[in-house]
């Protein structure tokens, strides 16, 4: 016999019941196996194929989040029952409420190991404190050193890697041209070398120099940089003059240059 | 890690482990007492579980003890790895217990005493976790409503429960640390009713 499906709003009414049973179940520390799991979950699937729309699909998902919740506290409750420490709640609770309150506290007395706490000021802490105090500058003093200088995002200059010791103080044409030689050393015969082999270095700091360089390199037109995305590799290829590219449509091709990239290269160089 | 200096006798040289050690653990150094078992290991060496052994043994005979709680609450270990008792917390706590007359000593009444009794042994019935408002209504049975709130708010604060977003509470830091929860409930259970 088909079940007469009902409108979209009544299943999500009942979908917020479902909600609000669980919550409660919670908040009120109640038994969680009142809860009957496979009836709730049968009811969000009923009305699953239904739901369209991102709200819908939400109140479907934090329905099936509650259900999980009760789920869990029905794995905590049987583990407590479990546990040596289980005792009939009913009993205690009737036992907490029927004894004087003197019987209660001698009670916790017997049970209760209190911990031993110290706070002590002794004289070499106070005249470290004191020597403290003394090299310490008053707060307007203080306050006043601490300007900060609100400053935009800006790319990084030739003159900053100078002062980091990326680029040598050297001219950039000369450094420029040393580098497009070596390019053509290492191409050899073959007329192209792995990107990462060319601008690859002993130290990671020496490689981010290479390839700062390489990138002018091919801007200036001294190399071309072949790229083939599919086998994800990049060869460099020197030109013989240097080409112009006034009439070229340029574009930008970044490469990541991570201490982890390098890494690999250098693992995949050693194996 | 400290290598023991050749001239040192064995003595002397747990003798000024414990020293540290007591420092160590006597002195509040962060919002919670106690010391974890990783820093002790880096302040008194590898080992640390000997010199807090020691330092038990001394301590027994001022009715004070080492207390070791681990971080798998439910079931410690019986013969810890040393990686269990890095994660350890370690604090002093009293051996023995305290009479009605010292508690006033320690700062507590005897209706706020059988207050944190009264909630601690329902909390421990409920599987450690109970809504504040039904240890409100338990309590308001004996105590004024506004003492019940002040109580709970107190020993929240001092690290008996913990309490949730939604107004839950739970066995605090301080309740495994100081209170054999098993006997408690074993000395309500046992105690005669008037």
């Amino acid at each position: 016999m088909a079940v007469a499906k009902k409108p979209k709003r009544l299943a999500k009414e009942e979908l917020r019941r479902i909600i609000e049973l669980c919550q409660s179940v919670e908040a009120k520390g109640l038994n969680p196996f009142l809860v009957e799991v496979e009836d709730l979950i049968s009811i969000v699937k009923e009305y699953f194929p239904d739901w369209k729309n991102p709200e819908e699909l939400a109140l479907d998902a934090e329905t099936l989040n509650q259900i999980a919740s009760v789920i869990k506290m029905q794995s905590e409750w049987i583990k407590h029952r479990a546990t040596s420490l289980y005792r009939d709640p009913f009993l205690i609770e009737e036992k907490l409420r029927s004894l004087p309150v003197e019987t209660l506290a001698d009670l916790f007395l017997q049970a209760w190991r209190p911990i031993v706490e110290m706070e002590q000021v002794t004289i070499p802490s106070l005249s470290e404190a004191l020597m403290y105090w003394d090299g310490l500058a008053p707060l307007d003093e203080r306050w006043r050193r601490a300007v900060f200088v609100l400053s935009e995002t800006e790319a990084t200059t030739r003159e900053d890697l100078i002062r980091q010791g990326i680029l040598s103080s050297e001219t950039f044409s000369v450094e420029l041209e040393r580098l497009w030689d070596e390019l053509k050393e290492a191409t050899g015969e073959k007329g192209r070398i792995g990107y990462w082999d060319f601008i690859g270095a002993e130290t990671y700091e020496e490689t981010v120099r290479r390839a700062y360089l390489t990138s002018f390199l091919v801007t200036y037109g001294y190399a071309t940089l072949e790229v083939h995305p599919l086998e994800e590799r990049i060869f460099m290829k020197p030109n013989k003059k240097p080409v112009s590219k006034e009439d070229a449509q340029f574009f930008s091709f970044p490469i990541s240059i991570s201490p982890e990239e390098w890494m690999r290269w250098r693992q995949g160089r050693e194996a | 890690m400290e290598a023991r200096p050749r001239s040192l006798t064995r003595k002397t040289y747990y003798a000024m482990k414990m020293k540290r050690a007591v420092h160590l653990l006597f002195y509040k150094r962060h919002r919670e007492p106690g010391v974890k078992g990783w820093e002790l290991r880096r302040r008194l060496g590898p080992d640390y579980p000997k010199v807090l052994n020691l330092l038990d043994d001394y301590l027994e005979k001022l009715d004070l003890a080492v207390k070791t709680v681990f971080e798998e609450e439910a079931s410690p270990p019986e013969k810890p790895r040393l990686d269990q008792l890095d994660k350890a917390r370690f604090y002093v706590t009293l051996r023995g217990s305290l009479t009605p007359r010292e508690t006033k000593l320690v700062g507590w009444r005897i209706d706020d005493l059988a207050a944190l009794a009264v909630s601690l042994g329902y909390l421990i019935s409920k599987g450690g976790k109970a809504p504040r408002k039904d240890l409100e209504n338990l309590l308001r049975v004996k105590l004024p409503g506004w003492r019940a709130d002040l109580n709970l708010s107190r020993f929240v604060r001092s690290g008996y429960f913990i309490e949730d977003e939604n107004s839950q509470l739970y066995l605090g830091w301080r309740t495994r640390a100081e209170v054999d929860q098993k006997r408690l409930i074993n000395l309500f259970l046992e105690a005669e009713q008037a």
